[in-house]
Parts: structure tokens; sequence; C-alpha cells
């Protein structure tokens, strides 16, 4: 078996040339490119076990990881493709690691929600990084190294007390923590309604931490805000939240899907795919388009003929 | 000195020689300096390193965690076994698993210490020794203290390596003054060295060498101080020669040490605190069953705590807990 080259392919991750409406399409449309054929390759028999896909949630992880730097940290949950190729650009090392190759990010052992890359790493336990998260800011805090660690959750993942704990230490201690709550309003297959008593934005606020809460799938809006956040996170060395509402267009993992599908169809009006894209010249968006199928299709190929 | 100095002094001198050592724990800080004074004086001269924290013992595991990705030494006070049950998360899924569920591309040596243990009172939720549940944690390591082996011993070992490490320690050893086991505090008892194969020693004890011994005792804790008691009592009152084994490591078990001891004996007595069952000494008892089928000459036998909650009245917590008499009792049949 030849081992995948997993150096970022320019058509997918771009380049720093390239203009930034141009490349933040580029960057959202390679994360939702790489799922639809995770998904595509799951129902052909090729994938095994389970994934949890970001399809509509790409303007989150595209917009934070524009700011920041090598020396920054990302903790991620299960649905930590989008954060992951955002971060490293590693598609063919999460391809590999899915397919259960010795040469994929965690040597098959990690599979799609236990990643592991310098400056990243997520797990399927949700609350349970954000104390690690946290142990990493304080880190990066005892070595003055200037550098904020952040910790990706989502709505349910607030149920969960460990996160209160941790929010408390973060606030008390003073910690470069980065909080970005991604609240899709969907827990699994339970709505926010049925999980979520008094406010979400509050519950970071209650601890003391700055919070800004924004609804959109703007990746130019969730870009703009965060480089202000991640920049009072690096000057103040003190934890910051930031909430964004947002949706995810695919079913939790793989076929559980039980949302009226009156709401999903609307939400696809916000498919931050086309509130951006409509911003590009439409040839140009054309060739972007084709270019990030092309780097998706060889790598995939690539793998097929491997399996 | 007693062992609660002891271990106090082995933190300090991590701190000292050691930049990467972190403490991190509920109420650890002077004045007060921990709920059994074993980091007083720390967080006055450590005070960076040193840390107080919040009633958050999953935040706190798990702020080690990250500490310790990030290659820091975090140790963690939890301040009674019974509370590790809220670190157990952290410990299973996070600090146990990173090592090998990323490829070995991280390290996570979190190490948590902890007072066990009942005899003083404290009821159902401050005296258990909940150590069973942790056995058997791929990639975790559990340690009990020990008054035989120098903390600082122990300490640096596990500093020497990198995987995370529960700590043991029965709350009855820390007014009980260290045993130099090549020294005169003893002089009535044989005490050796087994290094084994884990990088933590076993200390075998007994009151004649061990080929006139019959009977081999693995105990831990405050359960070794007793064994090695009973031991004595039992040489001198009855002529029955038991040679008590005490591993500084109890999971993964070094077999080695042990087996050379059994091969001898043909017989064993477990002893530890926790419940009756599905613990150390069944896991023991299984393996050395199979390890020595057919040639010991009766089957292992296991003390331990009945399966009830540990009551508060002394009377009645007496009635539950593994007492010298009960421990001599076993070894008496064991011998035969």
């Amino acid at each position: 078996m030849p081992a995948i080259d997993r150096t970022p392919d320019l058509r997918l991750v771009g380049s720093p040339e390239e203009p930034r409406d141009e490349r933040l399409f580029r960057r959202m449309f390679f994360l939702r490119c790489f799922e639809e054929a995770v998904l595509d390759l799951f129902s052909e028999g090729l994938l095994n076990g389970t994934t949890h896909c970001c399809i509509g949630q790409e303007a989150d992880c595209v917009g934070i990881a524009e700011h920041l730097t090598p020396g920054d940290h990302v903790f991620s949950n299960h649905r930590c493709h989008g954060h992951y190729l955002a971060h490293t650009g590693d598609a063919a090392g999460l391809l590999a690691e899915m397919t259960g190759r010795s040469d994929g990010v965690c040597g098959g052992v990690g599979g799609s929600q236990h990643l592991c890359a310098p400056g990243f790493k997520s797990n399927g336990v949700l609350g349970g990084t954000m104390p690690a998260a946290a142990g990493i800011a304080l880190a990066q805090q005892l070595r003055g190294t200037g550098h904020l660690s952040v910790a990706f959750i989502g709505d349910g993942t607030l149920g969960e007390g460990v996160v209160y704990e941790t929010l408390n230490i973060a606030s008390l201690w003073r910690l470069p923590l980065f909080v970005v709550c991604e609240d899709n309003a969907w827990s699994q297959s339970t709505p926010k309604r049925l999980n979520m008593a008094g406010g979400l934005r509050e519950r970071f606020e209650a601890f003391g931490i700055p919070t800004r809460e924004i609804d959109t799938t703007d990746v130019l809006e969730i870009d703009h805000t965060a480089g202000e956040e991640i920049a009072a996170v690096r000057h103040a060395g003190s934890p910051r939240a930031l909430v964004i509402q947002t949706y995810r267009l695919c079913h939790h993992s793989k076929s559980d899907d039980n949302r009226p599908l009156a709401e999903v169809e609307s939400r696809w009006l916000l498919d931050p795919l086309r509130v951006h894209g409509v911003r590009l010249d439409g040839q140009r968006r054309g060739e972007i388009e084709s270019e990030v199928r092309q780097g998706i299709g060889s790598l995939v190929e690539c793998l097929r003929r491997a399996a | 000195m007693i062992f609660s100095r002891a271990l106090g002094n082995t933190l300090r001198a991590l701190l000292e020689r050691d930049p990467r050592v972190i403490l991190l724990g509920e109420d650890i800080a002077d004045p007060y300096g921990g709920a059994f004074k074993v980091t007083r004086g720390l967080s006055t001269d450590f005070p960076d390193r040193v840390r107080t924290t919040p009633v958050s013992e999953a935040a706190i595991t798990g702020i080690a965690a990250g500490l310790a990705l990030e290659g820091f030494r975090p140790i963690v006070e939890v301040m009674f076994c019974d509370f590790t049950t809220l670190c157990f998360d952290q410990v299973l899924n996070h600090i146990a698993k990173y090592g090998a569920m990323y490829d070995h591309q991280v390290e996570c040596p979190v190490i948590l210490r902890t007072p066990a243990g009942g005899g003083r009172g404290y009821g159902p939720t401050h005296s258990q020794s909940l150590e069973k549940h942790f056995l058997g944690i791929p990639h975790l390591r559990v340690v009990a203290a020990s008054l035989y082996l120098d903390p600082l011993t122990v300490f640096s070992q596990l500093l020497s390596q990198s995987e995370p490490v529960l700590y043991v320690e029965h709350k009855l050893l820390y007014p009980l003054s260290m045993v130099d086991a090549g020294g005169d505090d003893s002089p009535e008892l044989l005490f050796g060295l087994d290094s084994g194969e884990c990088g933590l020693p076993t200390v075998t004890i007994s009151a004649v060498p061990r080929r006139e011994c019959t009977v081999t005792v693995f105990a831990y804790g405050y359960g070794a101080v007793q064994a090695a008691n009973a031991a004595w009592d039992l040489a001198i009152e009855e002529e029955i020669f038991a040679e008590i084994l005490v591993p500084a490591q109890i999971a993964p078990v070094d077999w080695g040490p042990l087996e050379r001891s059994v091969a001898v004996t043909r017989s064993l007595v477990t002893v530890e605190e926790g419940t009756a069952g599905w613990g150390w000494g069944s896991e023991v008892a299984a393996q050395v069953s199979r390890r020595f089928f057919g040639s010991l000459r009766r089957p292992v036998e296991s003390v331990a705590s009945a399966r009830d909650v540990i009551p508060a009245a002394r009377h009645l917590e007496q009635q539950r807990i593994p007492g010298a008499e009960a421990i001599a009792q076993a070894i008496r049949e064991a011998a035969r």
C-alpha cells in the first residue's frame, strides 16, 4: 500500500495570495466536498463505523481558523472534520484515518472523531474536552507564550457539568481560553427547547466571561467577529466566548434525522456556501469549485485504488 | 519520619528539582495545607505551581490533563478517594486514552494522589477504598503508598515514565513512621526488595527466610501494615510463617515477585480494603490459580471489606473493614 502524500493541497486550502473572499469560499467548499465524499464512501461501504459531518457549519470552522497561528491549540469534538481540515488542511491524513490506514492521522485508531495533529485534538465525550483545553491554556499562560487555546463545543455540550466547573476556573485564573459554542439548535435528535433552561449566553457571562453572540452563517461576519474576539483573548490573556447560532444541514451522524423537513429546507437558504458564494464572480466561483472537486476527487481515487 | 511528612518532603523535592511539576487540589494551599496536611508549606514557597482549586474534581483532573499534554507534570490531590468517581470520566475516556488513541503522538502523564480507606469514622462517603474501579483501565498505573518504600523513590520513578498514575494513600499511614527496610526500625522482621519488572519494587517481609514460609500474603496500603504485624505475631505465638509481599504498583501487577514467592509457599492470601469481589484479590486469585494450577496447596484466599457501605460508628465500621484478626485467620487457614 503506497504511502499517501499529506502535504496540504493548494487546490483545497488556497494560497495566502488569493483574494480573501475567494480563499474563504474555497476553504468552505473544500470542507463541504470532503464530507460529501465521506458520506458517499460510507454508502459504498468503503468506510467503517460512524461519522458526524458539519455540513452547514463550515463558516464557523473556516472563520475561526483564519485567526489562529502556530502555537495556538484547538480542542474539538465529535463533529471535528471541519475544524481539523480548516486548521491543518490535511485531507489526505483524515481520509486515510477514516479508511483505517496506518498512515492516517492516528494510524486508524482514532477514526472520524479522535484526531490529533500539532496544535489540534478532538475527542468524542463532549464536555470532557473543556478542562483539557483549559489546561492547555494554563500551560500557555505559565510559559508566557501569548498563544491561546480554543475549545469548540455545541449547545448540547452545555448539559454537562464539567463545562461549568471549567468556565469557573478559566475565569478565576484568567486563562487564555477561547470557547466557541456552535449552537445548531439540535442536540442529536433533541431540540434545544427540550434540553435547555435559561439563556445560553448567560451561562458564560455568569462566570464573568465576556461573550459575543452572532446569528449567522456568513463567513465574513464570523471571520470579522472571530478576529476581534481572538485578538481580545490574546491582548487580555483571559477567556472569552463566542456563541454562533448556526444550523446543521446534514443528519447528526449518518442516517439519523427526524427534524421537520420544512425546517431543514428553509435553512438551506442560509447555506454558508450560498450566502458567501453570491459575492464571487460566477466564473471564478466555478473555477474554484472545479479545482476543489478535482483535489478531493484525486484523493478519493488514490484511496479507492489502495483499498 | 512519619509517612505524611515523607510524602510532603517528596513533593517539595519534586517542585525544587523539576520545573514541570505543578500541584493542583482542593484546599491544598497554606495555611491549611490540604485536608491531611501533606502539602503544608508548599504553596508559600511555590505560589504559582501549587494551586488551590474550586471544588471541581472533574475540571482539575482535566486541567491536569491539558498541562500534561503540553509537557508539564501535574500532580492532583483528590481530597478523598470517594471523590475519584467525579474524576473517572477524565481518567478513563481522556487521560488514559490520549496516548494510544492518538497513535502515541502525545503523552498524558497525570498523577492523581488520593487519601483512601476507613478506620477514622468518616462514614459512607469519606472512608472508601475505590481503587478497584480503576484497576484494569488500559494504560493507567495504580500505585499504593507504603511505609516500606520511600515516596521519593516511588515518585522519581513515576516522573521518569509517561503513563498516568493513580496513587492511593491509605489515611491510616499518614501518622505512622516510615520503616527503613534495611535499618534497625524492625530488627525482628526480615525485609527484602524484589525489583521486579515494572520499574517499582515489591517489598518482602517475613519473620523467617522464604524457604521456611508456608504462605504468601499479597497486601498493600494499611492492609500491608496489618499483615506484617500478623506475620510477626503468628510467627512468635503460633509458629506460622508467612511471607508478606507489598507491591508498590498494584495494577498492572508485576507478577514476577509474586510468582517467586508463591512458587515456594504454594499458598496465597490477598488483602485489600475495597469491597469483596470483582476486585484486586479476585484478579490476583484468577491469575495465580492459572499460573500455579496443580501446584497450589489450597484455593487462594482473598480478604476484603464487606459488600456494604462503611458505617460511621466505630463498632459498625470495624465489622465491615478487614481487621487484624480477619487477616490472621486467613493466614492461619492458608498456611496449613
